[in-house]
């Protein structure tokens, strides 16, 4: 830094630059200390509010994913849901498109997979009815992710109010369904229990092995797609700047329109593996908050799929570690989970800031 | 009267109520998103408007000796508004400070806030289900003497708590505060394009922190307004708020960001999440509740659909909406 300065003029004490040469190792360290600050900050808030020794606290919320092998893979089945919708979101939000419309492309591919197993599940032969609920998943979560995009390409219409308003409509829809379905019953319950048709097949024991390989095929898959295809450079391109992106020849339109397909036909993907891999029933609350949490994911994972798994880990562990709390100690209660995951999500969000920018006090050019 | 007539009023009264709610969420959000701030963290701030309030009035009524109505509105109306407006702090932190990305952070702020109410909540309850803050509600409940008892009229326009017709004076004030004053035009730079305003000497951050959690701290009152007067004081937990937290951002957008269409634009979407109940009694209609409750999410896309078609100047989002702000890098 030259002292450019004249007199009269005085530099002010604290200015913000960008930073270009930021280092893996830097950046991660970054992180890390911004979780454990959260940590500090989440431990205080256990011991003003309810007296429990944070330390005894955060081993019981270790248990909640390592305790035993159940709850292992319970948190990879959990963790395996969340990072499919962050998967899904990794190309519109590469794109700039805020989908936040996840919750519901996810919701409309497990009525779709949902509405084939009730009216199909003893006509179909099985083949084909796994082709059929496949089928019919993809596509509506694909239409429920061009509706939006198709506006936002042709007339430049908010994208995120829209996405987020089709997530109500779909919860409705799913609503108007299942009361619809349930006739009498007080709830759905699960679909053809006595012919398990649409049911994923076991394997290995375990029903969720089909989307667990699916997933990691899928993580690979769209690590390259984004990062080694022509598509991947022109969703980057038109992210950065959709007017390079018309000058450089980019169908601008198109690139939005088949963008915003394959990401609702990954979340539409995911509404079959939740209902057809892994409830076997629909509910308004079948995508869980996934449709969110899978934004925090893809944007703190700067849209890298390997991140993604890092990062659904983490959200997935304190979810299940707080359940955890919630059981071991009278006075903790689920809502936990929301409360320290929210101050962690915080810290990391702030720590974003440390890893763009270097601070430079007046004297000397010091970083920090 | 006729059961038609009786269930007019009683649709009336539920949709005004009910409007109230999402109308105080959406003028603090207007306010927000005026600054260029795209909050979509109120559900969660008003759940922590709503949980400030409830136990402060709750405790206030329950240790006092002689609890005084006045009192009790008046620290259950701060604590609200504090709560809130702790929310809009952390965002503004966030997003102006750190330049975090808006949607994000709002999202988390989302969880974080109903997190907080929640599991606070749960002391509050003690084990039972729902707890009521009789004192405090009877309190907000208090309708306009004389005038409430006139037949019909009275009971459609003046059989309200006061946190009704504020909302609406509310909307006024902050229409003027927006057209009229010198800081409503700077706020309204600041998120058109906060270049401009900065280099017009206009203090962007000050301006876009203040109106963030002035705004939350409106749209907190919403909560408020919720649990103490539309759920007749009772706190529960359930996921309600948050449903109505969307509602009011999508208000925003129905209102094309001008406060005094959130005036009827809140009563409309009253009066079409609840028409489903009195469609049988009052038409004779019957369609299933749950395709009816869809109407205002519906109707707020096909606003914002036909305000982008039509490129009107005057019904578009601000221009800078949900962009952080770099001096250095403008």
């Amino acid at each position: 830094m030259k002292k450019t300065q004249t007199t009269g003029v005085k530099e002010p004490f604290l200015r913000i630059a960008r930073r270009e040469d930021v280092t893996t190792k830097g950046s991660i360290l970054i992180r890390a200390a911004a979780i454990i600050a959260a940590l500090v900050v989440d431990a205080l808030f256990i011991f003003l509010v309810t007296g429990l020794n944070p330390v005894s606290v955060y081993v019981v919320m270790f248990t909640g994913t390592f305790g035993n092998f159940m709850r292992f893979k319970w948190a990879v089945e959990e963790l395996a849901k969340l990072l499919l919708v962050g998967i899904a979101l990794a190309p519109a939000f590469k794109m700039r498109f805020w989908n936040i419309g996840a919750e519901g492309q996810v919701l409309m591919g497990g009525l779709a997979t949902a509405f084939c197993m009730i009216y199909f599940g003893n006509t179909l032969p099985t083949w084909l009815l796994f082709v059929t609920m496949f089928v019919t998943s993809i596509a509506i979560g694909a239409l429920w992710g061009i509706i939006p995009a198709f506006f936002k390409a042709r007339w430049n219409t908010n994208e995120t109010l829209f996405t987020l308003m089709m997530n109500y409509v779909a919860i409705q829809l799913v609503a108007f369904a299942t009361n619809t379905w349930r006739g009498q019953a007080s709830s759905l319950g699960r679909i053809n229990p006595g012919t398990e048709a649409g049911w994923f097949p076991s394997i290995m024991g375990q029903r969720c092995t089909i989307n667990i390989i699916v997933i990691a095929i899928l993580t690979v898959a769209m690590f390259i797609y984004l990062k080694y295809t022509k598509h991947g450079f022109e969703i980057a391109v038109v992210g950065e700047s959709e007017n390079t992106a018309r000058y450089a020849g980019i169908n601008v339109r198109k690139v939005i329109l088949r963008t915003m397909a394959i990401s609702g036909a990954i979340c539409g993907l995911g509404g079959l593996f939740i209902v057809a891999g892994n409830s076997q029933t629909i509910a308004t609350t079948s995508a869980g908050g996934r449709g969110f949490d899978a934004i925090i994911v893809a944007w703190l994972a700067k849209f890298n799929t390997f991140y993604m798994v890092l990062i659904s880990f983490l959200i997935v562990f304190l979810e299940k570690g707080a359940s955890q709390i919630a059981t071991s100690y009278s006075i903790m209660n689920d809502y936990s989970a929301d409360v320290i995951s929210g101050i962690i999500l915080f810290f990391i969000l702030g720590s974003e800031f440390f890893i763009n920018y270097r601070l430079i006090f007046r004297n000397g050019g010091k970083n920090a | 009267m006729s059961i038609v007539l009786q269930s007019l009023i009683a649709w009336i009264t539920r949709t005004v109520m009910f409007g109230t709610v999402i109308m105080y969420g959406s003028l603090g959000e207007t306010m927000t998103e005026k600054s260029g701030n795209l909050n979509l963290g109120v559900p969660g701030i008003m759940y922590l408007g709503a949980f400030g309030g409830f136990a402060s009035a709750y405790y206030y009524s329950t240790l006092a000796e002689n609890p005084s109505k006045i009192l009790c509105i008046l620290i259950a109306l701060l604590c609200a508004f504090l709560a809130s407006a702790f929310g809009g702090l952390i965002f503004s932190f966030l997003t102006i400070t750190l330049r975090a990305n808006q949607n994000v952070t709002g999202l988390a702020l989302t969880t974080f806030g109903m997190g907080i109410a929640n599991f606070f909540g749960v002391f509050v309850l003690d084990g039972s289900v729902s707890v009521k803050a009789e004192f405090a509600n009877q309190a907000f409940k208090t309708p306009i003497p004389g005038l409430c008892r006139i037949p019909i009229i009275g009971d459609v326009l003046f059989s309200y708590g006061f946190l009704v017709y504020l909302a609406v004076i509310l909307a006024v004030v902050l229409h003027f505060f927006l057209t009229k004053t010198k800081s409503g035009l700077n706020l309204r730079a600041v998120g058109e394009n906060p270049a401009t305003a900065d280099a017009a000497g206009v203090n962007v951050s000050k301006y876009k922190y203040l109106a963030t959690c002035i705004g939350a701290g409106i749209s907190g009152i919403g909560g408020l307004y919720y649990v103490l007067d539309y759920n007749n004081g009772i706190w529960a937990t359930t996921g309600n708020i948050e449903n109505l937290g969307w509602l009011a951002v999508a208000l925003v957008i129905f209102t094309t960001w001008k406060p005094l269409n959130a005036i009827w634009g809140s009563y409309i979407f009253g009066l079409l999440y609840w028409l489903y109940q009195y469609l049988p009694d009052i038409f004779g209609i019957y369609v299933p509740s749950d395709l009816m409750r869809m109407t205002p999410y519906v109707v707020t896309i096909i606003v914002l659909v036909v305000t982008s078609l039509r490129k009107q100047r005057e019904s578009q989002p601000p221009a800078a909406l949900g962009l952080s702000y770099f001096r250095e890098e403008r």
